[in-house]
Order: C-alpha cells, then structure tokens, then sequence
C-alpha cells in the first residue's frame, strides 16, 4: 500500500502569509500604470489619418463588397459576375470627377486594392490622386457562433497581422471589418462578448500595422422590436466594445467607429421620424463614445439612400464632440448601379447620380441636407430580410 | 448553466474519461515540422519526412508502450502517416487502445502593447477542420497558450485574450467531436518561487474555467494541460512534495470537479522529476475529484531520442528507454512509483530551454 502523505495543515496559508504573498506578487511599480496608452510607431499617422477621413462635409464610399456580394449587385442589374465586370463598375465608381470634394475616404475589397481600372491605372492610385484614402475590409466573414442562440461571429484574426501590413504596403491606410449582433436572437452575453473582443483584437492589430481600424458592430435591422429595445442593446454593445478596445491597449484617437443608427427593427409597427432616430442615436453616442474618438461613420445597413441621409442631417442640427459622418455602400451606390446598367454610354450618368448621391450626404454631414430634387429611385428602401453580406 | 449538449455529448464525456484511465497517460508527439527539427539535428539526424516518420513508427510500434498510453498528440502530417509496412498510424494506436489526438492551433503571435506577451492563432475554419480530423480518426484535439511570469506579467490582456481563445477553440472543438485539451502554460523561465507561480496559476486557471463556462463547453468532456506549480527556472529547487502540494492546492481552488482528467505537460524538467512530481501528486491524500496524470513531450521522450541516434540498429535499444518512461509514469499516476526506473544516458537531463519556442 502506497504510503500516503497528509495534507499537512501547517501548509494551508495563514493570514499574514497571504497578505504579504498578493502584496509582492501584485503590487505594481506607479511608474507601470502609467503606460496606459502605448507609443506605437504608427501612433501619428494613425490619428492624422482618422483626421482626414472625418473631415467636414465628407464621409466614407463602402465598396467593399465581396466577390459573391458584388455579384448579386451586378445580377439585379443582369450582368455575370465577372472580374472584368466587377473591375468595370469598379472603375465607374473611383473615376467620378470630383468625388474627393465629398468622399473622404473608400473601403475596398481585396481584389480591388490590387486591380487597376479598364485604363490600367491601379485603383489606389486613382482614388489617392482623388484625395480619397483607400481603405480595405479585412474580415473573413461570418460563421455560426457554438454555444448561442443561432447566433455569428466574425473570422479573421489568423495571419491578420502580416495581411495588414502587405495591405498598407500596397497604399491602404485603414481597414475595416464587420461583426453583426441579431436583436431578435437574444442577443445573448456570448455573441454580444465575442463581437465587441473579436473586434478589439482585430483593432489592436491593424493600428500595429498602420491602419486605422473602423470598428463596426453592426445591429441588425431585422425584427419586431421598437426603438426603445434597440437603444438598449445598443447601450450594452458599445460598453462592451469600448472595454475591450481599452484593454487591448488601442489609441481612441486612431479609430473610427462604423455603428447602425438607432431605429426600430425593419417588421416592427413602430415608425420613427429622422428627428427621434437622431434623439436616440445622439443619446446612445453621449453615453457611451469617448470624445477622443474623432469620427462616427454611420452605417445604411438597409435604409433607403434618402432616408439615410435624412437621418444624418438630423443627427448634425447642432455641434458634436465628434465628427458624425456617413459610410454608405447601398445607400450611395444603389440609383447608381441601376442608371449604369452596365451600359458604357450610361457611365457617364451614373457618375453624375453617384456624385449627386455623395453630395447630398455631404450636406447632410454639415447639417444642411434640404432633400430637393431627390428621384423616386433614391427613395426606394432596401432592407433586405436575413440579408447576408 | 447551459452547455453544449449536442449530437458528440456523450461520446466526449466517455473519450475525455478514458483518456484519464489510472495507470495511462498521454505521449504528445506533436512537435510541429520545424520543432521536431530540432530535435533530430540534436542527435544529427535530417528533418525530412521519412525520419520523421520513422521516429514516430518507434515510439508508436514500441511493443508494450502502448498499454501504458490513453491517448498521444499528433501533429498533421503524422496523422495521415504509416508504418513501413503501410499501416496507418492511427490505426496503429486505435487498436492499441490509445486515441489519437491532433494538435489544431497555428502558433503563438504578439500582443500589440505588451511585453512580449502572446495570444494564440488558429479559430479561422476551426470547425472545418476539426470535422476532417475527426473522419480521419482523431478523438481529441490539442490547443496551446503561453503565459509568462515577470515583473507585470501575465497581464489582465494576456489572461482574457488566452482564456477566450482557449474557450472558443474548446467548444468549435466538442462541435466536431473531438474532447479539446486546454493548455494554459505558464511558463517556467524566471527566478520567481513557487508561491509566485501558485498565485499566477491559480490566476489563469480562474479565467480559463470562467471563459469555459461563458462559452457553454461541457466540462464533462474536456482534459486540462496545465504546469506544474513549481519555482522559477532561475530560482532553488523544492522537493516533489512541495510540487505536489502547491499544485493540487491550485487545482482544489480552480478546477471545477466537473472535468474527468488533469494531464500534466513537463515544460523543460528532466524525464526524472516530472515523474517525481506526478507521483507525488498521487500519494497526497486530501480531496483531488479528477485522474492526475501527463501528457509528456520531451519527458518521455528524451532518452529514447539519444539511444535511437538515428540508427536502425538502435531501434530496439531505444524503445527499451521508452517502456521504461512509459512504465514509470504510469506508476506515477498510481502513486505507485519507486523511483527505481533504469536510468538511461539523459534522464535526469534538465530539458530546459530558456524562452523555448516551442
């Protein structure tokens, strides 16, 4: 029989044992609190950059679709999802004369950063040349999240570092990447964690490698529920986003946030006014975005093109601490798309509507939206039930 | 508390109990391409496939080894690997009673304003992949996080970002039926004492089993890989007992009864004490709910890897040193273990490397 040793209990620790054992291996040097924000090596181009994407009466052209998301905008104008197709509208989009004046920045897909127009100047080039800053989504999409209420969560993360790099080596100077939260799932604790910690991380990164991260938890607009319970939520996801952004140690001077605007969800019987939309997303960002954010590029996310830039007017009536902008794809790109049709003697045109479109939320920006002349086309909603980007 | 209760439930609860079996442990063989590299060019042999095959084929094929062994750690080219006789290797250990696991994180990268501190990489397609190691045999996978211990480290941001991770790999893991390892290592390296370690441990593992439990894994079919709770590398040494007895106090503190198995990594102690250490461990009495046993890398075999040298004509000889490792720790979770194992050239070797990358 094995001799057994007891648990003496002359080990179990005494009082005074503990205190000095937390007292040694917890206590810190002050000098060590102190380095609170670090000094990383992009730390001022970082904040220069956030500057310039959130300068007055400008915002952002989402036009980072995905190959299979592009694809469905080029067949609900029927045209094949081809590489020349895609590098065709592409171009149409960043050739647009004079589209720096109210588009201060545009998120591209990766096929895009490394594409050249049909003239065979590199995209990057052009916009640069336009005075508009490329950016990059980098996010690999959404996958079912184990253990939740049918929930997602956002992959990445894996080499995220090095891809950063190579992206801002090719000229991009910030990044994005989309995670979504589902009201009528719950949400539940885990997918509200793992969205606003992915997103953190993912931050942390990018500003490590040059870019400034857009950090965009996107709240779905699908559901029943009224205005009050999206605020909630709201209220709940951008605590959460905002602790882990700090706990990974990422510069608030260096981001830009990509939020959904606080509305009721797209099937619910409520209908809210740009002037409640702006009430409640003005008190969701008073409570809850630092002011050393500088911009807050609003996401469409299935609002008609003039209801989204109605509600951001709304939102500019009176000073902000920070720069309230747009980041619109749909909501920019949609009476576009459908004046182009595809069609090389249409292209012209289809810049022109593009522009007008940008203009438009140009004034928003600055509070000065009036909404004359606005097509019926533009007043179309594009909610998309279970849309997946 | 909700957990994961679907379609592999009962298929985890019953290979992550098995895997901690009295008297078995784990041999992990996983030693990536460029790791095992390292260990051939110790003994001159060169890192190409076939000596790594042929390394893995001794271990594996080594008659009476595989009694001892509840499960070994594969790495992926070793999975999908034979004997020279064209039988898979997984085939191999399953009929000898041992599950195959499969090591399924991508390494370790920086965290941006720490110092030095890692997270570890790999949740992208996680799932995918741990459905086609499951088809190709696997039953458990293997996750590795590093910590270290130094003036500010762990950070809370080390602490959380492994832990998650952790937790995120475990339950993908249990989707896919594979029982998830968790391996939080603190590492070894520094001259902190062993009350330091025990509060740094004891800090971890809080996390960990909290980030567990928020991602709904079943406890009930997960094994947990922590350190020992030992002095630092740089610091004195303390007998077994007082291994033992810092560690299972740890244990007592933060794993929850629930999981069925804890199975020690050696992390750079010779083959010698870290069976020291387990036997100790097992002749505490005193309240331990889950099996203490190992999941040994270079502990078990070192000696076997000096005696082998590379040459065919050494086989025997050098699967000789593994029973004897085998056998020893086997023993060692029984407590039974009277320190008399034949020692070979290198067992009381310290394995030891500071700031192993591993």
């Amino acid at each position: 029989m094995a001799s057994a040793t007891i648990l003496k209990s002359a080990f179990l620790p005494k009082r005074s044992e503990w205190a000095a054992a937390t007292r040694s291996s917890v206590g810190r040097p002050a000098t060590a609190m102190s380095l609170t924000v670090r000094a990383g090596s992009y730390s001022d181009e970082l904040v220069k950059t956030a500057k310039t994407v959130a300068s007055p009466g400008r915002g952002i052209l989402a036009m980072d679709e995905s190959n299979a998301t592009c694809g469905k905008r080029l067949a609900s104008i029927g045209l094949e999802n081809t590489e020349a197709n895609r590098q065709a509208y592409r171009t149409l989009l960043v050739s647009v004369p004079g589209l720096g004046q109210y588009i201060s920045g545009a998120i591209l897909f990766e096929e895009t950063l490394y594409q050249s127009t049909t003239e065979g100047k590199k995209i990057v080039d052009v916009l640069v040349s336009q005075n508009i800053v490329p950016g990059i989504k980098v996010d690999k999409g959404l996958v079912p999240l184990a253990g939740s209420n049918d929930e997602s969560w956002c992959q990445g993360l894996d080499g995220l570092a090095s891809r950063c790099a190579s992206y801002y080596q090719q000229g991009a100077r910030f990044a994005k990447w989309r995670t979504v939260i589902s009201i009528p799932n719950g949400p539940s604790a885990l997918a509200v964690k793992e969205a606003a910690w992915g997103l953190a991380r993912y931050a942390a990164i990018a500003q490590d490698n040059g870019l400034v991260p857009i950090v965009e938890p996107e709240i779905l607009l699908d559901g029943e529920h009224g205005i009050d319970r999206t605020f909630e939520v709201a209220l709940k996801v951008w605590a959460e986003v905002f602790f882990y952004l700090a706990e990974n140690n990422v510069l608030f001077e260096g981001i830009l946030l990509k939020p959904s605007m606080v509305t009721p969800g797209a099937e619910s019987k409520e209908k809210a006014t740009p002037e409640q939309v702006a009430e409640y997303t003005l008190k969701l960002l008073h409570r809850r975005i630092p002011p050393a954010v500088p911009g807050i590029m609003f996401l469409s996310g299935g609002q008609s093109e003039v209801e989204a830039t109605q509600n951001l007017n709304a939102m500019n009536q009176s000073t902000n601490p920070w720069h309230i902008s747009f980041s619109y794809a749909r909501a920019l790109q949609n009476t576009c798309l459908k004046t182009w049709g595809g069609r090389p003697e249409n292209v012209k045109a289809a810049q022109e509507v593009l522009l007008a479109r940008a203009a438009a939320n140009s004034l928003a920006q600055l509070g000065k939206y009036t909404g004359e002349g606005e097509s019926a086309e533009s007043k179309k909603g594009m909610y998309v039930k279970n849309y997946s980007y | 508390m909700s957990c994961y209760r679907g379609k592999y439930a009962d298929e985890l609860i019953k290979n992550a109990a098995y895997i901690g079996t009295p008297g078995k442990g784990i041999l992990a063989a996983d030693e990536s391409t460029g790791t095992i590299g390292k260990r051939l060019s110790s003994i001159n042999v060169e890192n190409v496939e076939e000596n790594r095959r042929a390394l893995r084929e001794l271990l594996f094929c080594a008659p009476g080894a595989l009694q001892y062994l509840s499960g070994v750690i594969l790495f992926e080219e070793t999975l999908y690997q034979k004997t020279a006789d064209g039988k898979p290797f997984v085939d191999v250990l399953t009929e000898g009673g041992v599950l195959p696991g499969i090591k399924v994180d991508k390494g370790t990268v920086e965290l941006a304003g720490t110092n030095g501190e890692t997270t570890t990489q790999g949740h992208d397609d996680l799932g995918k992949r741990c459905a086609k190691y499951y088809e190709a045999g696997a039953r458990f996978a293997k996750w590795r996080a590093v910590l270290n211990i130094g003036p500010n480290e762990p950070s809370q941001l080390s602490i959380d970002a492994n832990a998650n991770g952790l937790a995120r790999y475990a339950i993908i893991c249990q989707e896919n039926g594979l029982v998830p390892i968790v391996e939080p290592e603190i590492l070894v390296d520094g001259s902190h004492d062993i009350n330091r370690c025990a509060e740094v441990t004891e800090r971890v593992l809080a996390a960990c089993y909290k980030a567990l439990n928020d991602h709904h894994v079943l406890l009930e079919g997960t094994l947990l890989k922590p350190n020992m709770v030992t002095p630092g590398s740089d610091a004195a040494k303390v007998p077994p007992k007082v291994v033992a007895e810092h560690t299972v106090r740890a244990l007592q503190r933060t794993v929850p009864a629930a999981v069925p198995a804890i199975v020690f990594l050696s992390g750079g102690q010779s083959e010698e004490e870290a069976t020291l250490n387990l036997n100790a461990m097992n002749q505490l009495s005193g309240k331990k709910p889950w099996s203490l046993s190992f999941s040994f890398g270079r502990a078990l075999q070192q000696s076997t890897l000096k005696a082998w040298a590379g040459k065919v004509e050494n086989v025997e000889k050098a699967r000789a040193s593994f029973l004897v490792r085998c056998k020893a720790n086997s023993e060692a979770t029984l407590g039974t273990y009277k320190g008399d194992a034949s020692l070979s050239e290198g067992a009381s070797e310290s394995l030891h490397v500071k700031g192993y990358k591993y």
